[in-house]
């Protein structure tokens, strides 16, 4: 097979840097307003009230969270706002050295899916773990959200700064 | 959803503001390099030809799109031809009026089945006409730099 | 089988590369021309062209097959591009599959690109869109953590150590040593090496991820009368399957691809599969970090569920094992260039079976294989299965 690789020209990045080769650079002016649309809205107003907020769906009874308005298991409409405790269960984590930009970080990032309380099992959404030393971090791990202060939770899944362990 | 889960207020619809921290960096690729190049080093312009499809390209092709054989033909062209088709530009990309309106035209370059989009000077917006002999105005040779704004506009002939 | 029988009669691609200094359009045009070439077909011959290509945002350009439809052979002729992330490459093939096998056309040429370096200053970039733009953007994620919190979660479950992982990222990358298109190929690397490598986002390290590439990948695909005329030796698709899981990544369990399950069981079923660890003799599943490997091989119920670590460690998996496993060398190896690194999967099984794998080639003729990729949000499985 090898007479049908066909031998493609490698750049280096010096190739670039040194004017070497002919290349142009645009920067899209992408940036765009989302709606949070009917479920996320009412999600993020209850953040800034310091509630996590979840729906249920009639037909299997599931609380899901992040809430939405139709289950996307029974394709049916849900029909009733949770209110959700801001306790939960690390179901998994990571410790993150580098950023999407690859920036190097001394301190890692810990993000992690965390299962809130009173939703159905299973139901985890994505936050940031904190207060706690990197290694001691374990799957299972109990923990609770820690809220900004009310004057500065702007309706936005930040207004939790990070979930801490839990004492119980 | 129901009626029931309409929004009633306009507070409560909240929206999320975001980007795409994207940039793009373009190769000229195979053909593109040399013909910049030309430009850029011999204020020439080249395009690729397909001898058995007697097709040929401009801006040159690497490979033929209708026979899809590789072309190692290249040919010298000139850099005039005629206005093919052109619009006259009032607005920038953020929908700003321009200070003056600039003229965009394709140009089908002299013995070629192609040609290059660019824009039109030294002439006012009501005296262009479809089928107007047009030459490239390139820039001086130390301020080229292997890119499509070499050719600075194209004028009438 | 459902409808006409249809083969992959011929294969081309580029070298993967870092950086390439052709357009999209010429990568793509290079692989389709030697896939031709392979078959010694022309362009004349296609009826029509399927492309792969993940997000317009990797190579900057909007409407990206439309733009690359041209190196494509597209020019003239019906045309479809399929996108399903990662996904992606195995899908185009499965689009080429039902173009032919519904009677429309008689031969497809099917043509995935990547072109990610010209993503500035990283893939990452465009990447960040997979997380929902309100509910997890705001936290300024990273692409690797979502498959750092998998592994983690993986590892987890089944009590699997680093150490149990970093033998596929091994075996790929010394399989990919020697494969002629191959960027990361290494003949000496040692799991030492991938443990000792940087953390980027723990358990994920820098040697468990595949490359950042640029590349191209093509097949010709043909109905059974025009594959008999062509060649002595084709390689019949005799299964094709695909299914999603939700968007909703974080409510569900992400130890266990059901969604490649699901994909299995319906290439399988079409395929007439019912052992399939007796009947698939070679997997290509999609490894685009080490984990993945394994996650996908027990999705593929090749192995049962947290077994496929022992089996790679005992050798199982190796070319020479009982059930050779990326032979090509896989993303880990050969590179990345999202679409086209699926399709190479695809395009290796047809090597593969032919017996044109040259130093790669696995021993005992074996007579079928499967590649399998994933992509969207960690959510979806494509797998083909073919045979001779």
């Amino acid at each position: 097979m090898e007479e049908f690789v066909y031998d493609s020209v490698y750049l280096s990045s010096d190739d670039f840097r040194e004017g070497r080769v002919l290349f142009e650079m645009w920067e899209p002016n992408a940036r765009y307003a989302w709606d949070a649309g009917v479920a996320i809205s009412r999600y993020l107003q209850g953040l800034k009230a310091a509630k996590l907020i979840g729906r249920s769906c009639p037909d299997c009874s599931r609380v899901l969270v992040p809430p939405r308005m139709f289950c996307e298991s029974c394709f049916y409409p849900t029909d009733k706002w949770v209110t959700l405790r801001d306790t939960g269960t690390v179901l998994t984590f990571s410790r993150c050295y580098i950023t999407w930009d690859l920036i190097q970080l001394e301190e890692p990032q810990m993000p992690a899916v965390i299962e809130i309380d009173g939703a159905s099992s299973g139901m985890g959404i994505m936050h940031m773990l904190g207060e706690v030393d990197p290694e001691a971090l374990a799957i299972g791990m109990r923990v609770r959200a820690v809220w900004k202060p009310p004057d500065e939770r702007s309706g936005s899944i930040t207004d939790i700064a990070y979930f801490r362990p839990l004492e119980e | 959803m129901s009626l029931l889960h309409r929004i009633e207020r306009a507070d409560d619809a909240l929206n999320w503001h975001g980007d795409m921290p994207t940039k793009g960096r373009y190769t000229a690729g195979i053909a593109g390099e040399r013909f910049f190049r030309e430009i850029k080093e011999r204020g020439q312009f080249l395009a690729t030809v397909c001898l058995d499809c007697d097709i040929t390209y401009m801006p040159p092709r690497l490979y033929c799109e209708e026979c899809f054989s590789q072309l190692e033909e290249w040919a010298e062209v000139g850099s005039w031809g005629h206005v093919h088709t052109f619009t006259v530009v009032h607005r920038d990309l953020d929908n700003e009026p321009l200070s003056e309106p600039r003229i965009l035209a394709f140009v089908t370059l002299d013995d070629t089945d192609g040609g290059l989009v660019h824009y039109l000077a030294e002439i006012e917006p009501e005296d262009v006409y479809l089928g107007m002999r047009v030459e490239a105005v390139l820039k001086a040779e130390d301020e080229r730099q292997g890119s499509i704004t070499d050719i600075e506009y194209f004028r009438p002939m | 089988m459902t409808g006409d029988r249809v083969a992959v009669v011929g294969a081309g691609m580029t070298k993967f590369v870092r950086r390439a200094q052709e357009t999209p359009k010429e990568l793509s045009w290079e692989a389709a021309h030697l896939a031709l070439q392979s078959c010694e077909m022309t362009i004349d011959d296609v009826d029509a062209v399927v492309i792969g290509t993940a997000p317009d945002a990797f190579d900057g350009v909007h409407m990206k097959s439309e733009y690359l439809s041209d190196g494509c052979g597209g020019w003239g002729k019906p045309l479809i591009r399929g996108y399903v992330g990662g996904g992606t490459g195995v899908f185009a093939a499965i689009q080429g599959w039902y173009h032919v096998a519904s009677g429309l056309f008689d031969t497809v040429l099917v043509v995935c690109e990547e072109k990610m370096s010209s993503c500035q200053p990283h893939p990452q970039a465009a990447f960040l869109t997979i997380f929902d733009h309100t509910t997890e953007r705001p936290l300024k994620p990273n692409l690797l953590w979502i498959f750092a919190l998998e592994m983690n979660a993986y590892m987890n479950r089944y009590g699997l150590s680093k150490r149990d992982i970093a033998t596929v990222s091994v075996k790929n990358k010394r399989n990919a040593a020697d494969h002629p298109a191959a960027l990361l190929g290494d003949p000496d690397i040692t799991v030492e090496d991938v443990l000792n490598s940087p953390v980027l986002a723990w358990p994920v390290q820098r040697l468990d991820v595949s490359p950042v590439t640029d590349g191209a990948v093509a097949l010709v695909m043909s109905a059974n009368h025009v594959a008999r005329r062509v060649t002595d030796r084709p390689v019949w698709v005799e299964g094709v399957g695909w299914n999603l899981d939700t968007a909703y990544w974080t409510n569900r369990d992400l130890s266990y691809p059901v969604y490649v399950e699901e994909a299995a069981r319906m290439a399988y079923d079409m395929a007439g599969i019912s052992e399939p660890r007796q009947q698939i003799h070679i997997a290509e599943p999609y490894d685009p970090f080490d984990y993945k490997e394994l996650h996908h091989l027990e999705g593929l119920m090749l192995f049962d569920r947290g077994e496929a670590p022992r089996a790679a460690a005992d050798g199982i998996t190796q070319r020479d094992g009982d059930l050779p496993v990326c032979p090509s060398g896989g993303l880990l190896g050969v590179g990345n260039p999202i679409a086209a690194a699926g399709l190479m999967k695809v395009a290796e099984i047809f090597w593969q079976l032919r017996g044109e794998a040259g130093a790669r080639q696995v021993p005992g003729n074996p007579k079928r294989g499967l590649a399998q990729a994933w992509g969207d949000l960690m959510q979806v499985g494509t797998v083909v299965v073919m045979g001779v």
